[in-house]
C-alpha cells in the first residue's frame, strides 16, 4: 500500500484500516495471535470487562503493546453511564480514545444516537478522542462532528448478526457527505463484506463476532486483513461504476465529429 | 404503580393457554420453526411439546448457533452468598421454611466480610445475595447494609430476596444492587396456594409483579424462573418464557434471563410432583434460546456436573460456581443448606472445564457505576 494512504485519527497515524474487538473469544490468549494475523491497528475493549486486579484473567494483559487501545462503553444505557465508563477507562490507564456505545434495546442492540451525541459532547470537551457507534443517520453524523467526534462508527447491520452491509445506501451517503473518517462497525460477517465496505469508501472497518466465533479465529483474522487491504486498493484504484444497462462498445454518437 | 407487562402476561395466562404437553405439531411444521428468525409465543409453545423432543439434536444445534452469535464463546460466572436463613414463610419444598427445625443464623458485618473475602479470592466479581423473608431479622435496611459492604469486594451484586415495592428496590439499587433474581416458583395459582400454606409469600400477585417492579426501579438485569417439578413442567416453562417475553417487550433495556431450577432434595424430604427429565431440561433451554435469542439463561449447581458440562454448549450463558447454600457456609457456620447442590466444583475447576470446552469464563461483566 502506498505510504501516502495512511489513516489518522485524533492525531494518531494508524498502521492499517482494520479494527478488531476483544469479546466473544474462547480464551483471551487468542487476542495477540488474532491481532498479528489481521495486522489490526486498533482493538476495542469493553470497560465493563476490565478488571485490573485479575492477573492473567485481566483482558488488558492480553493486548499487544503495538496496537491502539480503544476502550468502549458497552453496557451503558444512557449518556451518563457512557461518560462514567469513559472516565473509568482513562483512570485505569487505557488512554484517551473512547468508542461510545449507548444501547437501551436488548432485542436488536441498536445504538441510541441522541444519547450518544450527549456523551460525545461531554467527552470531546474533556479531551477524549471520541468514536461514536451509531445508526447511520446523516443528521446525527453532522451533529456528532460539530460535537467534536474524531470519526463515525455506523453499523452495517445489528451487532453479531453477520448480515453485512444492510445499511449500504445510508453508509454511502454518510461517506459522501461528511469529511470525518467513517468506520463501518457491526454486522460484517465475512471478509467479502469487509472488502465491500472498503470499496464503498469506508476509512476502516471493525470486526469482532465474525473473527471470534469462527472455527479458526486466527486464520479468519488473516482473511479479514487481506480483504480490507484489497477493498482499500480497489477504492484507491477507482472502480468502474455499476450500470443499469449494458454499455455498447460502438457508441451511437460515434459518427459525430 | 402500573405494571403493564404483568397485566399483559396475566392476560396471556388467563386466555386458557393449554400446556405444550397437549400440543401435537407435525414434524415439518417443527422443522420450519428451526429456520425462522423470530418465533411467536404460540410457536415457542410448539417447541416445548413432547413431539419436539424428537428434534432435540437439530434444536440444540440451532440454539448453539444463536448463542455463539450473540454471546460468543464465553460464560459468565457467579456464586450465591446466603446472608441469613430466618423465614416466616411455609414453603413446603424449602429447607429454610419457617416449619423446618434447623439452626437459624444471620451474618454479622464481620462474618459477611470474611465470606466475601473467600469468594473474591477466587476471582469472581459477580455475587448473588440471598436471604429468607423476615422483616424482623433481615429487613431491607439490613440487606442494604450488606450490599454496601459487598461493594468493597464485588463489581456486580444481584439480590434474590423476598419481593419488594418499587421504592424499596430503588433504594437497594441506590446502595449498589444492580440485578434481581426472583422465581415465581409455580405459575399455577391452585398449586401455589397448596405449596405456600402461610406467610406473606401467599400473595401470588404481589410476587408475580415483583420482577416488573425491579425493571421499573432501574435494576439492570432481571432473572426469573419457575421451580421445575412442582407442576406440569412444560406449561411452567412456557409461562416462564412468556413472562420474560412480556417484560422484555415493555423494558427493552433490561437484561432479562431465565433459570430452570429443578427441585432438589431438601432437609424436610419434599418429593417433586412431576419428573423433569434431563432431555426435557435440554429441550427447554434450546427452545428458549430460539424464542429469545439475546436473553440470558442461568444454570445453577442444583444440576450435576455431567449435565452442566453438556448444557453449556447450547444456550446457557451464566453458571454458578463454588456454590454453598448454607449461611456463612464458606467460613464460619456449618448449618444445613437451603437445598442440596449437585456440582461441588470450585471456581478454578469450573474455569478449567470451560477452557477445556472452548469457553472463556467471564469473572467480571459489569461494574456498578
Amino acid at each position: 500500500m502506498p505510504d501516502t494512504d495512511t489513516l489518522s485519527i485524533g492525531g494518531t497515524r494508524l498502521a492499517s484500516r482494520l479494527f478488531v474487538g476483544s469479546g466473544k473469544y474462547a480464551r483471551n490468549s487468542l487476542i495477540p495471535e488474532v491481532v498479528a494475523a489481521a495486522g489490526a491497528a486498533v482493538i476495542t475493549v469493553a470497560v465493563r470487562r476490565v478488571d485490573l486486579e485479575a492477573g492473567a484473567e485481566n483482558i488488558l494483559a492480553h493486548i499487544p503493546p503495538n496496537i491502539v487501545l480503544m476502550p468502549n462503553t458497552s453496557g451503558a444505557r444512557n449518556a451518563q453511564e457512557a461518560v462514567r465508563l469513559a472516565r473509568l477507562a482513562r483512570a485505569a490507564g487505557c488512554g484517551n480514545w473512547i468508542k461510545i456505545e449507548v444501547i437501551d434495546d436488548n432485542r436488536y442492540l441498536m445504538p441510541d444516537n441522541a444519547e450518544t451525541l450527549k456523551a460525545t459532547e461531554l467527552l470531546a470537551a474533556e479531551g477524549f478522542v471520541v468514536l461514536p457507534y451509531i445508526s447511520p443517520d446523516l443528521y446525527a453524523a453532522r451533529r456528532l462532528k460539530a460535537a467534536g467526534a474524531a470519526a463515525l462508527m455506523p453499523l452495517g447491520a445489528p451487532i453479531g448478526t453477520n448480515r453485512g452491509l444492510q445499511t449500504k445506501e445510508l453508509l454511502r451517503i454518510m461517506m459522501e457527505e461528511t469529511d470525518l473518517p467513517v468506520i463501518v462497525d457491526a454486522g460484517i460477517g465475512r471478509p467479502s463484506q469487509a472488502a465491500a465496505a472498503m470499496e464503498l469508501g469506508a476509512a476502516a472497518v471493525l470486526v469482532n463476532t465474525a473473527i471470534a466465533t469462527a472455527d479458526d479465529p486466527v486464520r479468519m483474522a488473516a482473511a479479514f486483513g487481506l480483504a480490507v487491504q484489497a477493498g482499500r486498493q480497489a477504492w484507491l484504484a477507482g472502480p468502474g461504476r455499476c450500470r443499469e444497462t449494458a454499455a455498447a462498445s460502438s457508441p451511437l454518437t460515434g459518427f459525430l465529429r | 404503580m402500573n405494571t403493564p407487562a404483568t397485566t399483559r402476561f396475566r392476560a396471556l395466562q388467563e386466555a386458557g393457554l393449554a400446556s405444550p404437553a397437549a400440543a401435537t405439531p407435525e414434524l415439518p411444521a417443527l422443522q420450519r420453526l428451526l429456520t425462522q428468525d423470530r418465533l411467536t409465543p404460540a410457536e415457542f409453545r410448539l417447541l416445548l411439546s413432547p413431539a419436539a423432543e424428537t428434534l432435540l439434536e437439530p434444536l440444540a444445534r440451532r440454539a448453539q448457533e444463536l448463542t455463539l452469535r450473540h454471546f460468543g464463546r464465553t460464560m459468565q460466572l457467579y456464586t450465591p452468598l446466603y446472608l441469613a436463613n430466618y423465614c416466616v414463610n411455609g414453603c413446603t419444598y424449602c429447607g429454610y421454611s419457617a416449619g423446618q427445625r434447623i439452626e437459624r443464623h444471620r451474618l454479622t458485618p464481620d462474618q459477611l466480610r470474611r465470606e466475601a473475602e473467600v469468594i473474591a479470592a477466587t476471582g469472581l466479581r459477580h455475587v448473588l445475595v440471598l436471604t429468607g423473608e423476615s422483616l424482623t431479622h433481615t429487613p431491607p435496611d439490613y440487606i442494604g447494609d450488606c450490599i454496601e459492604i459487598l461493594r468493597d469486594y464485588f463489581t456486580s451484586i444481584a439480590i434474590e430476596i423476598y419481593p419488594l415495592s418499587v421504592d424499596s428496590y430503588r433504594e437497594l439499587a441506590g446502595r449498589g444492587a444492580d440485578s434481581l433474581t426472583l422465581y415465581q416458583e409455580t405459575y399455577d395459582r391452585t398449586r401455589y396456594a397448596e405449596l405456600h400454606p402461610y406467610g406473606p409469600k401467599r400473595d401470588y400477585d404481589f410476587r408475580l409483579a415483583a420482577p416488573e417492579r425491579g425493571c421499573q426501579a432501574g435494576l439492570r438485569a432481571v432473572n426469573i424462573g419457575a421451580l421445575l417439578g412442582l407442576h406440569d413442567a412444560r406449561l411452567e416453562f412456557l409461562l416462564t418464557g412468556l413472562h420474560a417475553y412480556c417484560l422484555q417487550e415493555q423494558y427493552p433495556g433490561v437484561d432479562l434471563a431465565v433459570s430452570l431450577p429443578r427441585i432438589r432434595p431438601v432437609p424436610g424430604g419434599f418429593q417433586p410432583a412431576v419428573a423433569v427429565t434431563d432431555r426435557m431440561l435440554a429441550q427447554f433451554i434450546a427452545a428458549f434460546r430460539l424464542f429469545m435469542p439475546r436473553a440470558g439463561i442461568a444454570l445453577s449447581t442444583r444440576e450435576r456436573a455431567s449435565i452442566r458440562d453438556g448444557l453449556i454448549h447450547f444456550g446457557v450463558t451464566r453458571l454458578s460456581a463454588g456454590s454453598n447454600t448454607a449461611v456463612g457456609g464458606r467460613t464460619c457456620q456449618s448449618g444445613s443448606g437451603q437445598f442440596e447442590i449437585d456440582d461441588h466444583r470450585g471456581v478454578a475447576e469450573i474455569s478449567a472445564m470451560l477452557y477445556q470446552a472452548g469457553r472463556q469464563p467471564v469473572f467480571k461483566d459489569w461494574q456498578t457505576l
